[in-house]
């Protein structure tokens, strides 16, 4: 018996292990002084595309980055606490669709580009924001 | 004649959709082209949206749930015995419904003559599909184990029933049923989806349906994995089981191994390597898959 829960403790610490990992993410996409990088880029890229620069009519966009910054920095499992706005009351009101929601992805990814994101890297942090589709899109 | 039938229902009912556009203020047909680059997949044999051999629960073209996406697509199969043309179109409405049509011309070639058909005897076959996607989403729901599930049918004429008869083939009609459910595993860069079709169909249906060894549905799988090497391209397999319903003739389950290079959300090409094993007098038949989409 004593072998066999041995065994068996040992197999559940192994798959358990993934959760445990270090998140490598941040460090993958090359620290803060890239994350701050891509917050410009990408924001530049949604204020200069005609399918959605004017969600950003009545934003202030010096607060917007930095609030960026701060957000990609912990999605990443960077070292940082994001206090801005939730997500929900952040696009309450704006009426913003699954096109508008993709287009500003579109945007992020080609910034990706422009950072030197690797593909994957790019594809783990995307797979982090892509639920907020939930909270985003409202119609 | 029955390619332009199906072609003029589909367009038909494309021209009706205004009436389900509720919002006054937005285009009445709105071609969004909205959802992300491949998250159509590419138009499947039998003209569905998904793999090559496979449906995925994925809704054919780029439209939103706001909006509508068309596709056009032409496959070519070469086989050493054998060759498959297939042309098709479909609607991809608010991301919810896909309605197909294609048409495939089964070539048999010298086989033909050998079965005392005549060189180059040809079956033909009119497929009507319909998938409705129920749950899920592939793409943004990457917090959640559940996969984007969809249900669909796919009803086939064929044009050859006194040739079917013959063989031991029981109909000339038939309609297939089928769950798919396809996720894509963002963080790894991977898509998979799993179907799983009732069907009495011998060879796509080529053949008819039922035979003198079984005249009754079976469930089949059918199962995709893509590995996406960047935006634009992606690389990956497909595996297909198939009823045995002929005494004539043993049937072999489907595999391929595919390469889709997305150009745009407007045209993209599928090359494959297919094997579909056995079919009627010659094993191993094996070859290439090439296949063209179009869309709006």
């Amino acid at each position: 018996m004593k072998p066999i829960f041995g065994l068996l403790a040992m197999a559940a610490i192994a798959f358990a292990m993934p959760a445990f990992a270090a998140d490598t993410l941040y460090a993958d996409m090359g620290g803060q002084a890239v994350i701050d990088r891509l917050v410009d880029v990408s924001v530049d890229n949604y204020l200069a595309d005609d399918r959605i620069k004017t969600i950003f009519d009545e934003s202030n966009m010096d607060r917007i980055r930095a609030e960026f910054k701060v957000q990609f920095c912990q999605v990443a499992g960077g070292p940082c606490v994001y206090t801005g706005h939730d997500m929900t009351a952040a696009h309450k009101g704006l009426h913003l669709t699954n096109a508008d929601f993709n287009a500003v992805v579109e945007d992020l990814q080609a910034a990706m580009n422009t950072c030197d994101i690797p593909f994957r890297v790019q594809n783990r942090f995307l797979a982090r924001l892509a639920p907020y589709q939930h909270q985003v899109v409202t119609r | 004649m029955r390619f332009r039938f199906g072609a003029s229902i589909l367009a038909g009912f494309l021209l009706s959709t205004p009436a389900m556009a509720d919002d006054q203020s937005r285009p009445m047909v709105n071609f969004d082209e909205g959802r992300l680059l491949a998250t159509g997949g590419v138009s499947a044999v039998e003209g569905e949206g998904g793999g090559g051999l496979a449906p995925w629960a994925l809704i054919t073209g780029y439209g939103t749930r706001d909006g509508v996406g068309v596709t056009v697509h032409h496959t070519y199969v070469g086989l050493p015995d054998y060759q498959l043309l297939t042309p098709g179109i479909a609607v991809g409405l608010f991301d919810r419904l896909e309605l197909s049509y294609a048409w495939q011309a089964f070539d048999t070639e010298a086989t033909g003559a050998a079965l005392k058909l005549g060189q180059g005897f040809t079956f033909h076959q009119n497929i009507f599909g319909a998938k409705l996607k129920l749950i899920g989403d592939a793409v943004y729901d990457q917090d959640s184990w559940l996969p984007q599930i969809a249900i669909g049918l796919q009803h086939k004429e064929n044009d050859r029933g006194a040739i079917i008869a013959a063989v031991g083939g029981k109909a000339s009609v038939g309609t297939d049923y089928y769950l798919a459910a396809t996720k894509l595993f963002l963080a790894e860069s991977l898509l998979t989806s799993v179907a799983l079709r009732a069907t009495k169909a011998n060879q796509f249906g080529i053949l008819g349906f039922g035979g003198d060894r079984h005249d009754i549905y079976s469930a089949q799988l059918e199962t995709s994995a893509a590995f996406l090497f960047s935006r634009k391209f992606a690389v990956g397999g497909e595996f297909r089981t198939k009823p045995n319903n002929l005494g004539v003739a043993r049937e072999d389950a489907a595999f391929d191994i595919f390469a889709a290079y997305f150009l745009n959300k407007d045209l993209s090409l599928t090359a494959a390597y297919v094997d579909l094993g056995n079919i009627v007098l010659h094993d191993h038949q094996d070859g290439g898959y090439l296949s063209l989409q179009a869309g709006l």
